[in-house]
């Protein structure tokens, strides 16, 4: 080996600035954690240097109400009239005809099949006795989607057609949806008061980015000459919007109305933690707090049912062909639908003229149901209770104490059966640097790295980590994949949450969701990877995956309590049924999505089937499941949130306290450091894409 | 035929300038001076879309921008219709300022005056073919009634009855094209903006189409403004060519003109390619001379190259030119036939 190629095989050749850059930060970390005594603040960031600022946003908001609250207040009444006259009329409608009306609906929107299973579904929603509960959380929802497609509507309108718009829309939207969504609830409470209203108000804020989106989008997409031809035949800018962009736009603002639905809906289910409008997400959640699960899984059945009634009758309608859309008003007003709903309304007038009360309460069985499903339960829990804490016991010390504490505390006589002495830790450290060199040698630099940072990592545990040694990664890590906007980014991101004393409760956010993240990937992409191969196994996962999708997150907590009980454990599992599905969709349709011909090309030049997955597909596919673990990751974190119910420490739970006493300062500054966590791997992650598959798609 | 001195369109020192940055105080400069600010800008990053255009369109007159694809005509035509706002320079319609219209004026001149096609038909995917032809004068306020008459009047003119309730992606691209049509046509307008409305179609279509345009623009006798990159196509419709060449006009004259006395080698290189002696007339190749009585019947000023080879196949020696009066006007050698037809230049 000559000297040349050892230097080409090291690296130095190749990216000598990071990699001495890594070098530099790798003896940072040492001296830090060597230094423990006498550098403390490089440690733990010393309380001194937090600033207050959530009680600055709370003198703020304080200030804010005394000026707004008459303002706030006539809103939140201006809209609770609608919302409770909505409430009365679903509540006073017999659930027959409610049932028929939505069966109807149904068949009008795809047929004959839909008809029958939204007809089934309803039947279990009248006979389980949620009736009243699901038609109060229908008339939140019937608020809120109007309200929010309206917002949508007006900004995607903005943003598409001025520069003001262009500007400030979009970035907002990020913010939004990284947001976490109780954390939009604590300034609402405080602005609109304690009430139903502000889970319709934030329902419609939360909803509204979809509609946004798919409204600049489809805008966007029309094409100019179709706005040419209306501009030159002498259009007004209303005629040219409302009467030719909008309407060419509709097959893609349709997704938007689905998306948005949707959204509404797991806002109101979430939101429902306010209490006080006896809502299906109430009835859920008060069972669970009372461990009575069997009432629990039966009403969470009942917002899966609307969710999936609910997304596959706009989908339909979203889905149709060019041809339906254009049907006119004259042809509908014609139309037997016309005569078979006024004929439905007819019928219950008569029905209710004639005092016929078709209230519906649920019937006893349905009570001795949830109680029989309550007795196997504590049965099940009894004779196999051993298993279930093993296992989680095993997930508990074997894989997530590591990430927290590290295996320098994690590794003890009673959990892991040795002590992990000093001889072991110095061995640990000499196999770890030996392999990097290792790796080094053969000329990957980054995998070596990336080994190191690891060994430190896991040696260490993340929350444990000093500080300064993980924002020294971090800003390396944000300059390497971004260069000075990334880094820039990043280093803001993470002092705000430094300065704002949230740190420790971030690392604890961050340790959770990262290891669930990590096995939801994991999960997700194998699962891809197997129906990507199969046309059986995709057949079975698809629906699946879609179904999950549509199911307010909430509804993920009651399996996994049920067994579980509270704690980081059930967290975890919660997180990743619901944010596995991504990672799994992503993986599939990118492997699906390789050219044929490209792997025809592979099969001639002989590549056997495991050569032809490693070296054709699965990069060509990297693209798109690297998109996957982006959504993975965001999914993640909308669910870590909503799992601080199930008791997390961390971001979550300082956003759930402060939900309780209102504290809007506590809220915004807990909310937004998670936000700020998950755009920086969003961002990361988009920069990989960008370095590594430019030009590839 | 064009009725000569009455401009109904026309623009002078156009210049159209895309990307960021004031530039209108600067756009002065005309005639090579141009050339060079067009560069230079260029050299700055801006796109020159328009470059110091000057054209005059008579009333009644079929004219036709015509050049490579990127040379400016779809600019050139978007600026003449304000569809895009020029940069620089001025446009007048009817002799009076059309820049200055304010958006209501403008609305309204559109309403009344304009009509246009696009080479991608750019029909309402969400509107029937009769609502399509029916938009313009729903948008000028015509009542119901009047307007699906009119409507389908015009449906019928350009051959498609029966499928006024088809949508757009039902239809063939011609049909497409004649939905297209007929709705640049129903409200009568006075000039007619086509953007290479022929450029998406199969060839034989294509020929198929341009007859349907000369017999509509016979009926009518509509100002047209007609963008092709088909020199053929150009020669066969127009009645005056502008060819363009990098946002600038390089020629601006008949066809027998252009196929004639082509300004530079790139429209040599389209002159190349058409028909010569099916466009080249005997007028622009004789010799005058002054009118006597001819002693037989000769060479009709009128007639093409083509017919005129023929016909002195038969006879042989220096041609006479005559008048419908029968006097004779002037002389060919059948040399200068010969050297029309190789393509050499005349002057
Ligand atoms: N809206 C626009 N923004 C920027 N550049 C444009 C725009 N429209 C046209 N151009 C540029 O102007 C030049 C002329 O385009 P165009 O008039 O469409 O050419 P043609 O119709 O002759 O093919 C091209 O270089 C084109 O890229
Ligand atoms: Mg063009």
């Amino acid at each position: 080996m000559t000297s040349a190629e050892l230097t080409r095989r090291i690296g130095f050749a190749t990216a000598p600035p990071a990699a001495l850059a890594w070098l530099c930060v790798l003896i940072f970390a040492g001296v830090v954690t060597f230094a423990k005594t006498s550098l403390p603040w490089l440690q733990i960031y010393p309380a001194s240097g937090v600033i207050p600022l959530a009680d600055w946003v709370n003198a703020a908001i304080d200030a804010l109400v005394s000026v707004v609250e008459p303002v706030t207040r006539g809103i939140a009444l201006l809209l609770e009239w609608p919302m409770l006259g909505l409430r009365d009329l679903l509540q006073w409608t017999p659930w027959p005809i409610a049932l028929l009306a939505v069966a109807l609906l149904a068949f009008h929107a795809a047929g004959l099949r839909l008809a029958l299973l939204c007809g089934v579904a309803l039947v279990y929603i009248a006979l389980a006795g949620f009736w009243h509960q699901a038609m109060n959380t229908m008339a939140l929802v019937g608020i809120a989607v109007p309200l929010s497609l309206t917002i949508g509507l007006a900004a995607g309108i903005w943003a598409q057609r001025t520069k003001i718009g262009a500007g400030i829309v979009p970035p907002t939207l990020d913010m939004m949806q990284t947001m976490p969504t109780f954390a939009y609830l604590i300034p609402l409470l405080v602005l609109f008061g304690f009430g139903p209203v502000v889970g319709l108000i934030a329902s419609a804020i939360y909803a509204c980015p979809p509609m946004v989106r798919n409204v600049r989008l489809g805008l966007t997409r029309v094409p100019s000459e179709i706005a040419e031809a209306a501009r030159i035949s002498g259009s007004s800018r209303y005629q040219q919007l409302f009467w030719v962009e909008l309407p060419a736009a509709m097959a893609q603002i349709k997704v938007g109305i689905n998306q948005t639905i949707m959204a509404a809906l797991s806002m109101v289910i979430i939101a429902s933690v306010i209490g006080g409008f006896d809502d299906i997400g109430w009835e859920v959640l008060s069972t669970m707090r009372k461990a009575r699960f069997g009432e629990s899984l039966l009403s969470g059945a009942v917002i899966v049912i609307l969710a999936v009634v609910m997304d596959r009758i706009s989908a339909a309608y979203a889905g149709r062909g060019r041809a339906q859309v254009g049907t006119t008003a004259k042809s509908w007003q014609l139309s037997p639908w016309t005569w078979a709903t006024a004929g439905l309304v007819a019928f219950c007038l008569l029905l209710k003229a004639l005092g016929l009360d078709l209230a519906i309460d649920g019937p006893a069985w349905a009570h001795e149901f949830a109680a029989w499903i309550n007795t196997q339960l504590d049965g099940f829990v009894a004779s196999s209770g051993q298993l279930l804490t093993d296992l989680k016991n095993a997930a508990f010390y074997y894989y997530l104490l590591p990430i927290r504490i590290g295996f320098s505390q994690a590794i003890l006589p009673f959990t892991w059966g040795f002590t992990f002495t000093a001889e072991m830790q110095w061995g640990y450290w000499i196999a770890l640097v030996l392999l990097t060199g290792l790796l080094i040698l053969r000329g990957r630099w980054r995998s070596g790295g990336a080994l190191m940072v690891a060994g430190y990592l896991l040696f260490f545990g993340l929350t444990a980590l000093p500080w300064a040694v993980f924002f020294a990664w971090a800003l390396l890590l944000a300059w390497q994949l971004g260069g000075c906007r990334l880094l820039l980014f990043v280093g803001g991101a993470l002092a705000f949450i430094l300065v704002t004393g949230m740190w420790e409760r971030a690392m604890l956010s961050l340790y959770l969701c990262g290891a669930a993240v990590a096995m939801s990937f994991v999960l997700g992409a194998s699962l891809g990877v197997w129906a990507a191969a199969s046309g059986r196994v995709s057949a079975v996962l698809r629906p699946i995956a879609d179904t999950f999708q549509t199911i307010p997150l909430f509804v993920f907590l009651i399996p996994v309590l049920m067994f579980f009980q509270v704690g980081e454990f059930t967290a975890l599992l919660a997180i990743i049924a619901y944010a596995f599905v991504p990672a799994l969709r992503y993986t599939e349709n990118g492997l699906r999505q390789v050219s044929p011909q490209l792997i025809e090309v592979a099969v001639e030049q002989g590549c056997t089937k495991s050569q032809i997955f490693w070296q054709v597909k699965l990069p060509l596919a990297m693209p798109a499941i690297l998109v996957g673990l982006n959504q993975t990751i965001l999914y993640g974190f909308a669910m870590l949130v909503i799992a601080a119910l199930v008791g997390t420490t961390g971001l979550g739970q300082q956003i759930f306290l402060a939900l309780g006493a209102a504290d809007t300062g506590l809220g915004l500054t807990a909310g937004l450091s998670m936000a700020l966590l998950a755009m920086i791997a969003d961002r990361m992650l988009q920069a990989i894409a960008r370095q590594r598959f430019e030009g590839m798609q | 035929m064009a009725d000569s001195g009455d401009i109904t369109l026309a623009c002078a020192q156009l210049w159209k300038v895309f990307g960021e940055g004031d530039l209108a105080g600067g756009l002065g400069a005309s005639g090579a001076e141009a050339a060079a600010l067009a560069d230079s800008l260029r050299a700055e990053g801006h796109i020159v879309g328009c470059c110091d255009i000057d054209i005059e369109i008579k009333r009644g007159e079929f004219f036709v921008l015509m050049g490579l694809s990127g040379s400016g005509k779809s600019t050139l035509l978007r600026c003449l219709s304000r569809l895009t706002e020029p940069t620089a320079g001025r446009l007048t319609l009817d002799g009076e300022d059309f820049l200055n219209a304010g958006p209501k004026a403008l609305m309204d001149i559109r309403r009344r005056k304009m009509g246009m096609v696009f080479q991608h038909f750019g029909l309402f995917p969400h509107m029937t073919v009769l609502d399509n032809v029916a938009f313009p004068l729903k948008v000028q306020g015509v009542g119901n009634g009047e307007r699906e008459n009119r409507a389908r009047q015009m449906v019928s003119l350009v051959g498609l009855e029966g499928r006024e309730a088809a949508y757009p992606h039902q239809l063939s691209g011609g049909q497409k094209q004649r939905v297209g049509i007929a709705r640049s046509l129903a409200v009568d307008p006075e000039i007619w903006f086509l953007d290479e409305p022929f450029s998406a179609l199969d060839p034989l279509i294509r020929w198929q189409m341009q007859s349907e345009l000369l017999r509509l623009q016979n009926l009518f006798h509509k100002t047209v403004v007609f963008v092709t990159h088909d020199f053929i196509e150009a020669v066969r419709l127009a009645d005056r060519i502008a060819i363009m060449k990098d946002g600038r006009v390089v020629q601006i004259g008949t066809p027998e003109d252009i196929v004639l006395n082509p300004a530079d080698a790139y429209v040599s290189e389209f002159v190349k390619e058409a028909p010569r002696t099916k466009i080249i007339k005997v007028s622009q190749l004789m010799e005058p001379v002054e009118g006597d009585d001819a002693a037989e019947q000769g060479l009709d000023p009128g007639m093409t190259l083509e017919d005129a080879l023929t016909w002195s196949a038969e006879r042989g020696g220096t041609l006479s030119v005559t008048d419908t009066a029968g006097r004779t006007i002037g002389r060919i050698v059948p040399e200068r036939l010969s050297a029309a037809l190789s393509g050499a230049r005349l002057d």
